[in-house]
């Protein structure tokens, strides 16, 4: 198997894009990661997205990309994994690379949801579950992470105002930002005071619905070397699933998927939790962070919250956790999440983050997560020198 | 929903209708092709009974399409005694009351009307 880079990375700002539709932010987000690579000859086109069918009554959407990009003849799909169809997108991309199908892949993620009422965007998301004995049942996919959220307090005694903090930190971040949805501060009042969307859930620990597209450019390592200044590796890049329905599980506090993944990426980089510099998680929910720093290592089950509280995931924190907002201050275009997730460890790990830089950031970590637990991505990326 | 597709389900939502692995004899539902304890294909039907244990619950206030008139309504996980575990909604109750813990017990009620269609299916109440 070939070493696989980053030679390339662009996006859109996440937000209400009323002038542009899905291909103008697919290829908008392409275009700059193309001339960040200066890179134009690809081999192969993966595009992320889970809504497009529903939403905009489009698929196909790999040749649509790749003939709008000019990029007659590549190989062109679609991948789909619900929430995770953007970290699932870059997962095949390396695949292709270090198998040597591919020497040159784009992989764009991209979601366009603001067109569509809120309660279709609902259902939309609500596809990601079991239809017949979920999504029947009235079942909200913010419903089922609530359920999460309720196990979880009443597992670890764990305060709703100590999860707050999470989106708090999150919006801290993206005010430095200039590509974030939400670029104000919040407060744990604040937090409290929204209004409940599915209980516990307020409305302020929930990613918002948002357009936005993302992408990188991925190369051997070797040839990467020559072709780019600032070359990303992918150390590991890997992917786990569980049983579909989050009901059906023993443990709705821990996602099974997460560990495994994570487990499976630091064997194949050959580190541990502690050599991490810089961190992305799904925090589609808030309760979903403070799951995730303790599915991988970064915090005892159930005391996510004490190293929250004590600046462990604040720039110069313990772990810099999405130094860039997350889901919920970056924004959540659900098929483009987990390609911006990379795009901004890229960014760290060139020295390109500005003022949330963490200080001699070497290796990266992003947790995609698709369903309630259910499909997660790991990507682990390294500094070249 | 199609009516095929619906009358496809009907067993299940309308009797809880699970399946006993005959190799481990694991109790799954919705019955499945392969046993995900012993890799078993062979099953037979056995109908559920309805009784069990509300684990977590939430209130949804913001409904998917097709229940805008139903919010404010509590779905929940309930495991059944025979140790399956099944999604659905909390009803008869006030949901302000519920807790994790409660009994609970299967019944008969219409799910929604999708375009004059009304689809019917398995909720929980307090038992
Ligand atoms: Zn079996």
């Amino acid at each position: 198997m070939r070493k696989t880079a980053i030679v390339g990375v662009g996006c859109t700002k996440v937000g209400e894009h009323w002038d542009k539709g899905l291909r103008d932010l697919a290829v908008e987000a392409s275009l700059r990661a193309m001339d960040d690579a200066k890179l134009y000859d690809v081999d192969y086109v993966l595009v992320g997205n889970m809504m497009s069918g529903y939403l905009q009554n489009q698929e196909h959407l790999g040749a649509l990309v790749a003939d709008s990009l000019g990029l007659r003849g590549a190989g062109a799909a679609k991948i789909e994994a619900a929430c995770a169809s953007g970290g699932m997108a870059v997962h095949i991309g390396c695949q292709l690379v270090a198998s040597g199908s591919a020497d040159s892949v784009l992989v764009v993620g991209v979601e366009k949801m603001t067109d569509a009422t809120t309660p279709e965007v609902t259902k939309a998301l609500a596809m990601a579950e079991d239809q017949e004995y979920s999504a029947y049942m009235g079942a909200s996919f913010v419903g089922l992470n609530a359920l999460v959220a309720r196990a979880y307090m009443r597992a670890y005694g764990v305060k709703q105002e100590d999860i707050a903090l999470f989106p708090v930190i999150c919006h801290k971040h993206a005010l430095n930002n200039e590509f974030a949805q939400f670029r104000f501060p919040i407060t744990v009042e604040a937090v409290m005071n929204s209004p409940i969307v599915a209980d516990p859930l307020h409305l302020l620990e929930c990613a918002g619905i948002g357009d936005g597209a993302a992408a990188v450019l991925l190369m051997p390592l070797e040839e990467a070397r020559g072709a780019s200044d600032s070359p990303v590796e992918v150390l590991a890049s890997t992917v786990s699933t569980d049983k579909f329905s989050l009901h059906q599980r023993d443990d709705f506090t821990s996602f099974r998927a997460t560990r495994a993944s994570a487990e499976a990426a630091f064997k194949k980089a050959g580190l541990r939790a502690e050599d991490i510099d810089v961190l992305e998680v799904h925090d589609a929910f808030a309760v979903l962070g403070l799951i995730a720093l303790e599915d991988l290592g970064f915090a005892e089950r159930g005391k996510a919250a004490d190293l929250i509280r004590e600046g462990g995931i604040e720039i110069g924190g313990e772990i810099p956790t999405n130094t860039f907002g997350g889901l919920k201050a970056r924004g959540h275009p659900v098929g483009a999440t987990g390609v911006y997730q990379i795009v901004e460890l890229v960014r760290q790990l060139r020295g390109e983050a500005g003022k949330n830089q963490v200080p001699g950031a070497e290796r990266g970590y992003a947790q995609n997560i698709g369903g309630v637990g259910t499909t997660i991505t790991a990507h682990i990326l390294g500094r070249v020198d | 929903m199609s009516a095929s597709g619906y009358l496809r389900e009907a067993p299940r939502r309308y009797r809880l209708e699970g399946a006993a692995c005959k190799g481990c004899g694991a109790i799954h539902f919705p019955p499945r092709a392969v046993c995900d304890r012993c890799g078993g294909r062979d099953f037979e039907a056995r109908e559920l009974s309805g009784e069990g244990e509300l684990l977590a619950y939430t209130i949804i206030r913001h409904p998917p399409k097709g229940f805008e008139g139903q919010a404010p309504y509590a779905i929940g996980i309930v495991q059944l005694k025979e140790g399956v575990r099944v999604l659905a909604q909390i009803t008869d109750c006030d949901p302000a009351e519920l807790r994790e813990g409660a009994k609970v017990e299967a019944v008969m009620r219409r799910i929604r009307e999708d375009g004059g269609f009304i689809e019917y299916g398995y909720k929980f109440r307090p038992a």
